[in-house]
């Protein structure tokens, strides 16, 4: 009778073990540190994406989580200064002693400084759209992703389109395209890309450096505008440097309709502050404008509708903060495919590159999602971290980002090779092998 | 590359000569630029021998001001004697809260008190009126003068122009102030010596609190016709670092200097960087100012027109 009493208690007492760990996993959350700026020179840029991701993280939240699982997160404000970004990492990398498990830099200078450390700390560094172009080879950067697409594969697309505009790219040759270019590790990114592109079509590259934070580009348009006379210019700007070159640009008489923006110079921070002489200005972007989607409905009515918004709630659709929300969508889905090989768990970071190396957004899943129409179809791979994406040129009517163009696919057969070769010389560098398990 | 450095600028100036006035001219109105931002440096330092490490702030400060009272709805007229008011309220605080405990104290203690006012005001102002661009249209459009354009092939900026026309009335009011003015007077007294100032009645926190206004005002334009510029936002306050060359070349007790001074490091910078910017990869003209300002600190180190101080031991 003793032994069964003993029997009928252990096993209520492993029942409790049990069910409390349960509990417990079930309490779980997957943890993402923050690095934002909200103040600062490049606040305006910063605003906007942040009140994009809180949004869509509660938004994520209140419809039950990734699969149950509920997303946490700290924020940590660093003024797009890279030393003060590094230390912001560092203080918030983890909570409660559980390791985060994605970092979004929000900037280049800080995505180099990162790229060792979220590697020692076995975390996902998502540069999307800005960053390490050569971090799109999985196969020596195996935790940092650059989806959907690259500064690279923007220029190449850009080029496809100047060369629309000029009746096909073989009529490019002898023609002559600037590249305005924020002086920084950013801004210099895509000059190899334009020197091959540049050589394979016969058209001249003038390059013009514009220093932080470009508040005075007189003689950069006056060179530009009164001597070389591009046929096109294309801006790698952030902060105040785009609107001071679209308001230079008009000062001098060049047409701002043959001036077209990288998708950093893209946002309606850019236009309005410069104005009317902004009209026709031209921009880039791997995503739509506005909050016609169904996901932005579905946020204005669970999020702002709860009276839980972080910010304005005119922002919400701009583009800024649509591109947080491929930000957030892209990480929810990664966390989403690592769920389906670990379990419907708060995943690590290891595990999340497992889940980023196979997410794949299909159109259908984007209509799922509320997303139809807002992005290209995405999917990435072990060996490709920027997987394949398209581009899409708006134009500024003063008011509105209108007229967006067809889509436009990079040419990654200059850009694919150019990416190998140059993440084979940091992985020598590095003394890296790179994964054999990739093809 | 000693073509690049010796031959070829002067040989594009030669080809072009149209296109080098046209720099030229475009410095020039750069430059006045800078030294509406200068000239409040001038003002403080001119009258209580503080250098002023907050005046960028105060620029943004004040035009935060203007453009949120002026988006509240408030009329732009009215925004603008607000937007004033306000600066004499922060020249009066500064006075009664940061200057007057440090009466007597070493330069270097209230350059670092101004130091601690830029970033309060940095962030008080971000805090009170956010950190998004806000856009200022003050309706002069930045655009050349095209039947001027066409008839001579010169492009003259119409805003460029405007600005111009405002720094020259607000130096001819400044210089008439400083040396026609009973106060102004007084100012200038005030600098040369504290005490002794006090010693012959010159009431020192009346003094500072309006030189901190006179300034503020000042600021208050620059910050207008930049915010018109580049829109309002943080990036205002980074343009006290174009007045600094201005400062060292034009000397920092003198009006005329701070003109003098905007006018060459405006002009040398543009012509630098559109005839020697290629041979240096571009993007010299921020440090280039700089360079002819140390240049100038070698050889004359009270500036063009600054007060030359002989010390007897």
């Amino acid at each position: 009778m003793n032994n069964l009493v003993k029997k009928i208690t252990i096993v209520m007492l492993i029942g409790v073990v049990f069910s409390l760990t349960g509990l417990a996993q079930a309490a779980e959350k997957i943890y993402v540190p923050m690095l934002t700026y909200t103040t600062g020179p490049y606040a305006p840029g910063g605003l906007p994406i942040d009140q994009g991701f809180r949004d869509y993280f509660k938004y994520v939240n209140a419809t039950g989580g990734v699969n149950g699982v509920m997303l946490d997160w700290e924020t940590c404000e660093y003024g797009y200064n890279t030393g003060r970004g590094v230390e912001c990492y560092d203080r918030i990398k983890s909570k409660n002693g559980k390791m985060g498990v994605a970092v979004f830099p929000l900037s280049t200078g800080v995505t180099y400084a990162l790229i060792p450390k979220t590697q020692a700390d076995g975390m996902v560094l998502h540069s999307m759209g800005y960053g390490r172009t050569d971090a799109s080879d999985g196969r020596v950067f195996s935790h940092v992703f650059t989806a959907p697409m690259t500064y690279w594969s923007q220029v190449t697309a850009i080029t496809k389109y100047i060369g629309e505009q000029m009746g096909g790219l073989n009529n490019l040759k002898g023609k002559k395209i600037a590249l305005v270019y924020h002086n920084s590790a950013y801004g210099k990114e895509p000059i190899k890309t334009l020197e091959v592109l540049s050589k394979k079509y016969g058209f001249k590259f003038l390059k013009y450096p514009v220093n932080h934070p470009g508040l005075e580009q007189k003689s950069t348009w006056l060179k530009i505008g009164r001597q070389t006379k591009p046929d096109f210019a294309i801006i790698f700007g952030w902060g105040v440097m785009t609107q001071t070159s679209i308001k230079e640009a008009k000062a001098i008489g060049y047409p701002v309709s043959k001036i077209i923006g990288n998708w950093w110079s893209a946002s309606e921070n850019d236009t309005r502050p410069a104005g009317a002489a902004s009209v026709g200005y031209k921009a880039a972007g791997f995503h739509t404008i506005g909050k016609k989607y169904q996901l932005h409905k579905d946020i204005l009515a669970k999020v702002y509708g709860a009276g839980n918004g972080s910010g304005e709630k005119s922002v919400v659709g701009e583009v800024l903060y649509n591109r947080a929300l491929v930000q957030g969508v892209i990480l929810t889905e990664a966390i989403r495919a690592a769920q389906k090989k670990y379990g419907n768990i708060a995943i690590n970071g290891k595990q999340l590159a497992w889940g980023y190396e196979h997410v794949n957004l299909t159109s259908s899943r984007l209509n799922e999602l509320g997303l139809g129409g807002f992005m290209k179809p995405l999917k990435i791979t072990c060996a490709n971290h920027e997987g394949a994406n398209n581009l899409l040129i708006h134009e500024w009517d003063g008011n509105n980002w209108v007229n967006p163009s067809k889509w436009y696919t990079p040419m990654y057969d200059v850009t694919r090779p150019m990416i190998e070769s140059s993440a084979a010389a940091y992985a020598k560098e590095k003394g890296i092998t790179p994964r054999s398990n990739c093809n | 590359m000693m073509q690049a450095f010796l031959f070829d600028p002067f040989m594009m100036m030669y080809d072009s000569p149209l296109f080098f006035v046209e720099v030229l001219v475009s410095g020039l109105m750069s430059g006045v630029m800078y030294a509406l931002v200068a000239l409040g440096f001038v003002l403080i330092f001119k009258a209580s021998g503080v250098f002023n490490f907050a005046q960028g702030a105060m620029v943004l400060f004040a035009a935060l001001t203007f453009v949120g009272l002026w988006e509240l709805g408030v009329n732009p007229w009215l925004a603008l004697i607000l937007s004033a008011v306000t600066m004499i309220g922060v020249a009066f605080s500064v006075e009664r809260i940061v200057l007057r405990p440090l009466v007597n104290q070493d330069p270097i203690i209230f350059f670092m008190a101004t130091i601690g006012i830029t970033y309060f005001l940095d962030g008080f102002g971000q805090t009170i009126w956010g950190s998004e661009v806000r856009p200022l249209d003050i309706g002069i459009p930045n655009e050349p003068f095209m039947d001027f354009a066409e008839w001579s092939g010169l492009y003259i900026n119409k805003f460029d122009v405007f600005a111009t026309v405002v720094c020259s009335v607000l130096v001819a009011l400044l210089a008439g102030f400083f040396t026609k003015t009973k106060i102004g007077r007084a100012l200038r007294a005030v600098a040369d010596d504290h005490q002794a100032a006090l010693s012959v009645g010159i009431p020192l926190k009346t003094i500072w609190t309006i030189v901190w206004s006179v300034a503020g005002i000042v600021g208050l334009a620059a910050g207008i016709l930049w915010g018109s510029k580049l829109g309002v936002q943080f990036t205002l306050a980074l343009i006290a670092f174009k007045a600094l060359p201005v400062l060292i070349l034009g000397g920092f007790t003198s009006i005329p200097g701070a003109i003098i001074g905007g006018l060459i490091i405006g002009s040398g910078e543009k012509i630098a960087e559109v005839y020697w910017g290629d041979a240096f990869g571009g993007a010299i003209e921020d440090w280039f100012a700089y360079v002819v300002a140390l240049i100038f600190l070698l050889f004359r180190p009270q500036g063009l027109f600054g007060e030359k101080i002989i010390e007897r031991v």
